[in-house]
């Protein structure tokens, strides 16, 4: 077995048992990267020196037989819209081209403090806006699975990487489906954490009450390491939980039984694809097999989410992006006054998702429609929540699809925003509550497509979807789950 | 038709943290451009907003001391628009929660007393400074920007439109600034712009209930051209009035060298500022304890120190309102005051020589130790020392520190006084000028001080004056009887 | 009912300072009103008496201590600026001065 072919539990435990040196895994990545990167285009910025660098000294320190952390030396891959210190983060967006943050996001803090080469920042919608990492100001990262197709967005990169052995773990955002869609697309496990379990400070913002920092691995313990590194209360963000964080590895006990299970109707919708439901409902017919009670539940207002966070994010968004004014960072356009410069460098700097998300904010917030769009919104998302903390009161579990569909081709939604809209609506609606929600791999579509299952349990149950993703993993094996990717003589797949 | 003016003002404070409302830069002023900014404070790209608890508790204790009723929950909102000095395009404000609703400050104006009352009490940030290149800020052909200031925690209070003339305004103006500087909430500067003021002004016509169309007037920066550019402002809106026409609703800036307002060019939309709740920081909860442990470390206000000292000290308006006013001052007399009881001369001495003795050598009271001057008073008192000496030794003292006593011990100054010690030296300068004597018997009333002048002069001053005076005119009185009785 | 934002782009777009191309705007204005129309259907929800949710977390805001932590080098400040002058960030003249001293 080839070292980039093991999960990170397994290369954390090689590591720590000496059996292989950090800089020969970081290697092994590297080697892949440059092997399929140029292909698929999961990074925005590699980053082999650092990784390197880092790599050797976590070998030095563990030579010197200093006490390490279990992921030393284990390499990672981070979207890019995390602020890494004196490496460039640029949110896929031009206005961010060159941007070179003087500080780190608190998560990269951990993963420097643990010892983890970062392998570089991925590919992404730009300011995560977006279902597919078309978005990119720079290129689209295409779907390891068939490369006419879109990762899903906009942790594109980061799921991709993950896919395909480029990374054996990595970081992402999720504010609506940002991290559990694209794990669909692209066969892996994705943890979108409950609002406030990991430190946003650094975390470049799209929708402030929306945005959550998570992971996309292979299994459900990899997922557990990652988030014993970057779970808890952080003084420097205020909308942290202050809250003892557990330890998420022992989740590989996979007991089921007496589960409260609800499969959400609105998610195994009869405008899905069919494939997609019918393996969300297999899976479920597997929790009841394994003595789980599962029943179906309605979530109603599941038809509004969309609605409402088509209203709230962009109007955060609004006022979020309105800092890339061309005076302190960033692109800047030149301009006879201040006024011109500004309109310029923001009209020339943003693509065309993130002017349109702009001005649908802009517009939710302005006199005369605050009422009916912004505060509607957030009175909907009142309802949503209260719809939640009902239905959390009957079941522990909640389950459908991670997306309505397989991945879908490159540009087949670029034209029409709403229609790409829609391929968030299984997302959305765990985060307009601010829950936990993971996507695990539910199979191989008959075209050949990863297809998702999301699994959504009530605030800081986090566990108990490990725990129900370890489940599956016993019939399915994740390592298993890897695209063919067949290389020709010339290099391309 | 007869108008009367009506005046609101909002007033925007620093307020004196070590720290910034949201993160760690220092707050202090003058230092070199940007060096006091970190990646919050700059608005760089994922930095986040922690609350100042030092802030809020300034806060709640200006609101405290303005009758303001504080709201136990308060909400932070963010306010968009787009300035160079704003570098997250939004200000963090409060909008429809601030922290304190209502208040009043009772000011005396033209010999009574009025109530102005307060809309509002909010905190938000500051934002940073711009320097604009050129001859006038409206031509600039570029703008430099300096972000130290920004983020710094500012206190916005908001008046009901009550006020009536510039001077009414002004004086509301410096009778809040006491309140706020006994509350040590901020120094209250407005040449450092820590106290800035911006005031909407409009007419109406007297006994209308309804306000007239304003005007919202900027750039004041002293007390002096808050009064000048309102009544300035008033009687611009008169003339329009006046005239027939109508006044525009409009914002202007107060031109200090023309002591004009000049209007502001603003866009359209300009003030549409989407307000809506600050997503990355959660409501402000305050306990009640909180609110009443800073309720009861409220100092003694201006307005009942004033009473007290009146009461205390038996000192006159003017007296107690010199030092309420002048805070140092006044904690100096009372200092001293505790250890010296005859007021009527420490007052005398404090808002007399001392204070122009302070305003001639720079001094603040605060430097100058109550003991010295309680030994200055007593030497006088004891006779020891003469006025004039005293106010020698004043002088000195407070330029030096010198103990007054140890000056008249080291220096031999004491008064000399007694007609032993006396009389030998007043006779001895009768009889060294025999020209001054005969013109004080030919009535010229100098030849008297003349020769007083002659024996502090070989006293170095230390004579008793009154002593001198008495034995001078005995002497003299008694030369006259004496020489007649020869001749 | 419809929404017809074509009316709305101009406002909007220069509230949120974002120069647009006659044909973006044109774009713009018909998949805004797509969206638009979309999401008002929230608006059929009756949500009278329902508190809106601006943060998901019921809790306080925390309070920090009036420290001082150490503020970036200006080397570190300017880096990413494109028109460092003399220690300040340079801008282009302002027209506009109606937020001077907001
Ligand atoms: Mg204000
Ligand atoms: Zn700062």
């Amino acid at each position: 077995m080839k070292l980039y072919e093991h999960t990170a539990a397994e290369l954390s435990r090689l590591l720590q048992a000496k059996e292989v040196s950090s800089v020969d895994v970081v290697h092994s990545f590297l080697e892949r990267i440059g092997l399929f990167d140029p292909h698929l285009k999961a990074f925005i910025t590699p980053t082999p020196l650092m990784a390197l660098d880092t790599a050797a000294e976590v070998d030095n320190r563990r030579m010197r037989k200093e006490k390490m952390h279990p992921l030393a030396g284990v390499p990672v891959a981070v979207k890019d819209n995390i602020s890494t210190r004196d490496l460039r983060t640029t949110c896929a967006s031009r206005v961010l081209e060159n941007y070179v943050p003087p500080y780190d996001a608190t998560v990269i803090g951990n993963l420097r403090n643990a010892g983890m080469p970062l392998l570089g920042k991925t590919n992404m919608d730009e300011f995560a806006m977006g279902s597919s990492t078309e978005n990119s100001a720079f290129f689209p990262t295409r779907n390891p699975w068939d490369l006419s197709r879109v990762p899903g967005g906009s942790s594109g990169g980061s799921a991709v990487a993950v896919s395909t052995a480029m990374a054996p773990l990595a970081l992402g955002s999720d504010t609506g489906g940002s991290i559990r869609q694209p794990a669909s697309f692209c066969g892996v496990t994705g943890l979108r954490p409950t609002y406030g379990r990991v430190s946003r400070y650094g975390l470049i913002a799209f929708a402030s009450s929306l945005d959550q920092i998570g992971t996309l691995t292979l299994t459900a313990l990899d997922c557990a390491f990652l988030m014993n590194l970057i779970a808890g209360y952080d003084p420097l963000d205020s909308t942290s939980l202050p809250q003892d964080e557990p330890d998420y590895t022992d989740c590989t006990d996979p007991e089921v039984k007496g589960l409260r299970v609800g499969v959400i109707k609105q998610n195994v919708s009869a405008g899905f694809d069919r494939e997609v439901t019918d393996a969300v409902l297999k899976a479920a017919s597997l929790l009841e097999k394994n003595r789980a009670e599962v029943t179906e539940v309605s979530l109603p207002l599941t038809d509004y989410g969309l609605g409402a966070y088509y209203l709230i994010a962009p109007s955060e968004a609004s006022s979020n992006l309105g800092r890339y004014d061309g005076v302190r960072y960033g692109y800047s356009a030149e301009g006879s006054s201040v006024e011109a410069m500004f309109s310029r460098t923001r009209g020339e700097g943003f693509g065309s998702e993130v002017k349109r998300r702009i001005m649908i904010g802009t517009y939710a917030l302005s006199a005369g429609y605050y009422d009916a769009y912004y505060l509607q919104a957030m009175k909907v998302r009142t309802l949503i929540r209260h719809d939640y903390e009902a239905v959390f009161k009957n079941f522990d579990l909640l389950i459908g699809a991670s997306s309505p569909t397989p991945a879908f081709k490159i540009g087949e939604k670029t034209a029409d925003p709403l229609q790409m809209y829609l391929s968030d609506v299984c997302n959305i609606t765990d985060s307009l509550a601010g829950v936990p929600s993971l996507s695990v791999p539910a199979g191989i579509h008959s075209s050949g497509l990863p297809m998702g299952m999301q699994l959504t349990a009530s605030p800081l149950r986090e566990k108990l979807l490990l725990k129900v993703a370890s489940f599956f993993e016993q019939e399915r094996d994740p390592l298993s789950l890897r695209p063919q990717l067949e290389l020709s003589e010339g290099g391309s797949p | 038709m007869k108008y009367e003016v009506v005046i609101g003002l909002e007033i925007h404070l620093e307020l004196q943290t070590q720290s910034k409302l949201f993160c760690g830069c220092s707050t202090a002023f003058g230092r070199e451009p940007n060096t006091n900014c970190c990646p919050l404070c700059l608005g760089l790209p994922g930095s986040l907003p922690v609350f100042n608890r030092k802030a809020i508790e300034l806060a709640v204790t200006a609101a405290l001391a303005l009758n303001s009723s504080i709201q136990l929950k308060s909400r932070f909102d963010r306010k968009n628009y787009f300035y160079p000095d704003l570098p997250k395009a939004y200000q963090v404000s409060q909008y429809d929660q601030p922290l304190a609703r209502g208040g009043c400050l009772e000011i005396e104006f033209e010999g009574s007393r009025k109530h102005v009352n307060l809309e509002r009490i909010h905190l938000e940030e500051e934002a940073g400074k711009l320097i604009h290149a050129g001859d006038s800020i409206l031509g600039a052909d570029y703008t430099l920007v300096d972000y130290n200031r920004a983020g710094i925690p500012l206190l916005e209070i908001v008046t009901t439109p009550e006020l009536c003339s510039g001077r009414e305004a002004r004086l509301f103006l410096e009778d809040l600034r006491l309140v706020l500087l006994y509350c040590g909430v901020s120094d209250c500067k407005m040449e450092e712009g820590s106290l800035r003021c911006d005031a909407n002004i409009s007419l109406r016509s007297t006994g209308s209930r309804e306000l007239g169309t304003k005007a919202e007037v900027k750039n004041m920066n002293s007390f002096r051209s808050v009064e000048q550019a309102l009544d300035y402002e008033a009687e611009r809106q008169e003339a329009i009035l006046s005239a027939g026409d109508s006044v525009i609703q409009e914002t202007c800036h107060w031109d200090e060298e023309k002591k004009v307002t000049v209007p502001l060019r603003g866009k359209e939309g300009s003030s549409d500022y989407r307000y809506f709740p600050e997503p990355d920081l959660l409501p402000l909860v305050l306990q009640s304890s909180f609110v009443e442990s800073l309720a009861a470390a409220l100092p003694e206000l201006p307005y009942e120190r004033r009473l007290r000292l009146q009461e205390q000290y038996q000192l006159a308006k003017k007296e107690a309102f010199l030092l309420t006013e002048n805070r140092e001052l006044g904690d100096f007399f009372e200092s001293v005051a505790r250890q010296y009881e005859d007021y009527r001369s420490l007052i005398n001495w404090v808002q007399g020589d001392l204070l122009y003795q302070l305003h001639e050598s720079g001094k603040h009271a605060k430097e100058i130790e109550p003991r010295l001057l309680i030994e200055l008073l007593l030497l006088v008192d004891k006779g020891i020392i003469n006025r004039p000496v005293a106010k020698d030794l004043l002088t000195e003292m407070i330029k030096t520190g010198e103990s007054p006593q140890k000056m008249v011990q080291e220096r031999g100054i004491e008064q000399i006084s007694g007609r032993d010690k006396l009389l030998p030296i007043v006779e001895q300068v009768v009889n060294e000028n025999p020209e001054a004597v005969k013109n004080f018997h030919r009535g010229k009333k100098k030849a008297l001080a003349f020769l007083v002048g002659k024996v502090m002069a070989s006293t170095g001053g230390r004579a008793d004056p009154n002593e001198l005076n008495q034995l001078l005119k005995e002497k003299l009185i008694k030369k006259r009887t004496g020489g007649r009785m020869k001749d | 009912m419809t929404v017809d934002f074509s009316k709305e782009v101009d406002y909007v777009a220069n509230l949120a300072r974002l120069s647009l191309k006659p044909a973006e705007k044109e774009r713009m204005a018909g998949q805004l009103s797509d969206i638009l129309q979309t999401a008002r259907r929230i608006q059929e929800l009756d949500t009278t008496g329902v508190e809106p949710t601006s943060h998901v977390l019921d809790l306080p805001a925390v309070l920090r201590d009036d420290v001082n932590r150490p503020s970036l080098p200006l080397n570190r400040v300017l880096q990413n600026t494109p028109r460092p002058e003399k220690g300040f960030f340079r801008v282009p003249g302002v027209k506009d001065l109606a937020h001077s001293e907001e």
